[in-house]
């Protein structure tokens, strides 16, 4: 097991490379400029000077390479020592990614918009599986029962119902009609865990967000669920588990549901990549100025190191997360092994 | 990017899960639709970023053409403290709404704005855009500000300078500014005349990267003494209020930016973040794109009198305009909305919620459509050649001017944030009445106008044929915004019926109005023979707005596409009167006169007006003495004024 999860790491690094290079390739072919928010009365020499010093006219692997030195080597030892309070040789005067727009290090901005991403998605993962999975299950059980019918009905309502269709539905609801919720997120909110009303505040307008992803997630994970449970209760051990005399509901527990979660739980750990790269839909109707808002609005201001940065981030973490869901794998279901 | 999961996982899991291929399937395909989930994701909501640059792009961008990048007001808000790298965190918490001594400032509580384009810093020298000159605006102060009427006024400075008070000299070459010397920084040291004789060199350091352009004809800033500040520039200027006047040339504090000249600027993020200023704020928390924070600024001159109000200030970005409008109005959650361009059928059942008003502000920001002075099609495109119709030919452009219906254009896309004009500087006193004839659509006149040209339908397919030129049928392009392509469509249809036929074209905001011309879409190159965005000037100075349709401003490949005047007008009636008025002083009667010919050449040859436009912004019902809405300076060029009531 070891080895295999030290041969995946490898083979992650070759993988990561070509990532980057079709990430950098693909955003260097657009059109974008360091200089194009400056005045147009600025020569075209002085232009060209501002070019060079941000290493804009280097060829092209040469910035590819420094890019990647920034981003893999540089950007991560910043973060380690920030988080450590440490430092190691000329740590002040470190190159990082700057952001073409407000021009400071992309990856600072990155990280202060992570605690809302990380509410707003994974609160809606988290209730999303919480309430999928027992009602999945149940559906299964009973099979084409009345509740198996509309658990259908809703599941597939809240799979095709796009966010931009319920989210201004709530928000006319909730905000605009009953004056209930914010129809926007404070992301300088800091939560106090000993002051119920800034508990409160944090619950008001998280609500609306987190229901919608929680609407969607529920659904995806329901229906896998439900297929994932039907098929087990159809495999001879659940029949000669009941042949045995097994009472039902340890037949359910024990050995069906154990069974059926293991690729629920894969799939799970799947979509954790997706809780950082944030919600694009989501996080502009709800305005929670997430990972997804700051992508869409660096694309629409050309800011391209930001990105860059980002998408590299949301690549990186997908091809982590498949290793892992393929390491869980290994743990959870006894046939399959790596060695 | 969670959003989507790939919908037929039930069969895929159908066929034994033992088995590794199926598993190794079933990641990948898991994998890819995550990453087809985030692609999808940008596909989906590449629309609404479109549009919101464009609404602030078609302001922003349109401005660009001309000057600086904003629409309509362009002077240096009057505010600002605020405290610097170090001392910020400091100030900024004990601001919290305790004031000093016995004032009765900072005791208004908190104060949210809703910008929907968000400050992606505070120094207003390196803005990106008026999100952050509006930002800036709380913090830095010029030396004068513009009222809601144009009108200059002292911030930083103890008087304006006149001729008569000795502050202009007579060869209209300097202008000289007394300072008030009771101003202190946010950090509590002295502002002085240095601190403005630095804000120069920082800028005129190209490689700063300073946003502003008022510096370029400027040849020295000098500081006779502590509190005199002597300008001269490279030419006669008769209306010298540029440098240091607005919010977009505030001055910034020496101490602070002493290491952020030239190439170093790009390090300064602290500094960009946090400037300290002389206003009525400082900023405490300042969140690219998401949230700025601002606190009272204790150092602030107006203490005293109880200014500012409110204690702290937050400005909060994200969503769009109609969201924006929604919370100040419907749900009455905010007390301010910036910059809300939508459409009057959407925003009116709003403000009968009754939360709020809707102010708006008309400043310079014209709508307009550009005739091609050269030939887009000859080589080299849109240079030298002229065009063989658009040229001299004032009946054409008079029957496409009056063939179109702008009371139309008004009620479909504009609302009361807009108003029919035939003129490209419609402002105040200035406003010309000769071109009025524009204001009543006339088809039958227009046809006959055509009809008297030769341009006749020949082969009968309801286009007019202009002898050796062919059919009337020209490419008709402007940015890509659901308002433009709904005013597109109504002047195509107004043309079709004089027999004219346009090609509706759309482009990306972002390369329409993209500074450094790199695609070819871009308003500079104008590779087309009608193109349609708006412009606006960045004061209320007609003269050096105007001076932009001069012949030596037309862009051309030589000059890398920089210039204003995008239509090519080549007049030499224009360049006399240009040459006349920039050698009339401010209070010379014939300064108006001069101004009204040039706007009325302008627009009667190589442009047709169409919307004057505002800027409109909704504000709760409690907050009071705001005043008139500012087109000329910031929105928040009064702030430390504004109250609650109750």
């Amino acid at each position: 097991m070891g080895l295999y999860v030290i041969r995946r790491l490898l083979l992650a690094i070759p993988t990561l490379l070509i990532i980057s290079l079709i990430v950098f390739t693909i955003l260097d072919l657009a059109p974008g400029d360091p200089t194009s928010q400056l005045p147009l009365t600025i020569p075209a020499e002085i232009r060209d000077q501002i070019r060079d010093s941000l290493g804009f006219n280097d060829p092209f692997f040469v910035r590819w390479w420094n890019w990647n030195k920034l981003m893999v080597i540089n950007e991560p030892i910043h973060a380690f020592e920030s988080v450590t309070n440490t430092c190691f040789g000329d740590c002040e005067s470190r190159e990082r990614i700057i952001s073409w727009s407000s021009r400071s290090p992309a990856m600072d901005t990155v990280y202060q918009r992570l605690p809302q991403t990380l509410w707003v998605l994974g609160l809606g993962l988290v209730f999303g599986v919480l309430i999928a999975v027992p009602i999945g299950t149940l559906q299964a059980y009973k099979q084409y029962s009345w509740f198996d019918n509309v658990g259908t009905v809703i599941t597939l309502l809240g799979f095709s119902v796009p966010v931009f269709v319920i989210g201004p539905l709530f928000i006319y609801l909730f905000s605009v009609k009953l004056g209930w919720l914010p129809t926007y997120y404070t992301t300088t909110h800091d939560v106090q865990w000993t002051s119920w009303s800034s508990i409160w505040f944090q619950i008001k307008q998280l609500l609306m967000p987190v229901g919608v992803l929680t609407l969607f997630n529920a659904a995806t994970f329901g229906r896998f669920a439900r297929a994932s449970v039907l098929e087990n209760l159809n495999q001879s051990y659940v029949r000669t588990a009941r042949s045995k005399g097994v009472r039902e509901r340890s037949v359910m527990t024990t050995h069906v549901l154990r069974n059926s979660l293991i690729p629920v739980i894969t799939l799970l750990a799947l979509s954790i990549p997706g809780i950082f790269g944030g919600a694009i839909i989501t996080e502009n109707i709800f305005r929670v100025n997430g990972l997804g808002q700051l992508l869409l609005v660096s694309i629409g201001q050309n800011d391209i190191p930001m990105v860059q940065s980002l998408v590299f981030i949301f690549a990186a973490l997908t091809v982590l997360f498949n290793i892992v869901a393929d390491v869980l794998y290994g743990f959870l279901d006894p046939r399959i092994r790596y060695d | 990017m969670t959003n989507t999961m790939p919908v037929d996982l039930d069969r895929l899991w159908g066929r034994g899960i033992h088995h590794m291929k199926a598993r190794r399937m079933f990641a990948a395909a898991a994998a890819l639709a995550l990453v087809a989930g985030a692609c999808g994701g940008d596909d989906d909501t590449a629309e609404p970023p479109a549009d919101a640059t464009d609404d602030g792009g078609g302001d922003t961008g349109g401005d660009d053409g001309g000057d600086t990048g904003d629409d309509g007001g362009d002077t240096g808000g009057d505010d600002g403290g605020d405290d610097g790298g170090d001392d910020g965190g400091d100030d900024g918490g004990d601001d919290g709404g305790d004031t000093g001594g016995d004032s009765t400032a900072g005791q208004g509580g908190n104060l949210v704005m809703l910008q929907w384009q968000a400050p992606s810093q505070a120094n207003s020298l390196l803005s990106n855009g008026t999100k952050d000159l509006l930002a800036g605006s709380l913090v830095l102060e010029p030396f004068a500000e513009f009222t809601p009427d144009g009108e200059v006024v002292p911030a930083l400075a103890t008087e304006i300078p006149t001729q008569s008070n000795g502050g202009i000299s007579d060869d209209l070459t300097t202008i000289t500014w007394h300072l008030r010397d009771d101003v202190l920084w946010s950090d509590g040291t002295p502002f002085t005349a240095a601190d403005a004789v630095f804000t120069y060199e920082y800028c005129k350091n190209d490689e700063t990267g300073c946003s502003v352009e008022v510096f370029a004809d400027v040849t020295s800033v000098v500081a006779d003494d502590d509190y005199t500040v002597t300008i001269t520039f490279d030419a006669p200027k008769p209306y010298p209020f540029a440098p240091f006047v607005g919010y977009t040339s505030p001055v910034i504090q020496a101490a602070q930016f002493a290491d952020c000249v030239g190439a170093a600027a790009k390090s300064c993020s602290d500094q960009n973040f946090k400037p300290v200023g002389t206003g009525p704020y400082v900023v405490t928390d300042l969140r690219p794109e998401d949230t700025v924070s601002y606190a009272m600024n204790e150092n602030y001159r107006g203490i005293a009198d109880g200014k500012p109000f409110f204690g702290t200030i937050e400005i909060k970005g994200g969503g769009d305009a109609e969201a924006s409008a929604r919370s100040v109005l419907e749900v009455g959650e905010a007390d301010y909305a910036w910059n809300l361009q939508v459409a009057p059928e959407i925003i009116a059942p709003m403000v009968d919620a009754g939360n709020g008003t809707v102010k708006s502000a008309f400043a310079s920001s014209v709508e307009h459509i550009n005739l091609n002075q050269t030939d887009p099609y000859a080589e080299p495109p849109s240079e030298g050649t002229p065009h063989p119709l658009f040229v001299d030919n004032p009946d054409l452009h008079r029957a496409l001017s009056i063939a179109i219906n702008r009371d139309e254009l008004v009620a479909v896309g504009y609302g009361p944030t807009g108003a029919p004009t035939c003129n490209m500087w419609p402002v105040g006193a200035e406003n010309s009445t000769n071109n009025d004839w524009c204001l009543t659509q006339d088809v039958d006149g227009a046809n006959a106008l055509l009809d008297g040209l030769g341009y006749m339908d020949t082969d009968g397919d309801g286009v007019r044929e202009a002898p050796g030129f062919g059919p009337l049928e020209f490419d008709f392009v402007t940015s890509t915004n659901a308002v433009r392509q709904s005013n597109q469509e109504l002047i195509k249809s107004h043309w079709e019926q004089i027999g004219v036929k346009a090609n509706m074209k759309n482009e990306d905001a972002s390369l329409f109005f993209d500074g450094t011309c790199a695609a070819d879409a871009c308003i500079w190159k104008f590779f087309s023979p009608i193109e349609m965005f708006t412009n606006s000037s960045t004061g209320p100075d007609g003269s050096s707005y105007l001076n932009g349709w001069t012949t030596e401003k037309i862009p051309t490949s030589a000059t890398g596409w920089g210039g204003d005047n995008i239509p090519r007008l080549n007049s030499a009636e224009y360049d006399a009167l240009d040459a006349q008025l920039s050698e009339t002083a401010l209070d010379d009667p014939s300064r108006a006169d001069l101004i009204i010919q040039m706007n009325d050449i302008l627009s009667t040859t190589a442009t047709i007006p169409l919307i004057h436009r505002a800027n409109p912004s909704a504000f709760a019902n409690d907050i009071e003495n705001v005043g008139e809405l500012n087109g000329w300076d910031s929105e928040y060029w009064n702030i430390e004024d504004w109250t609650r009531a109750g």
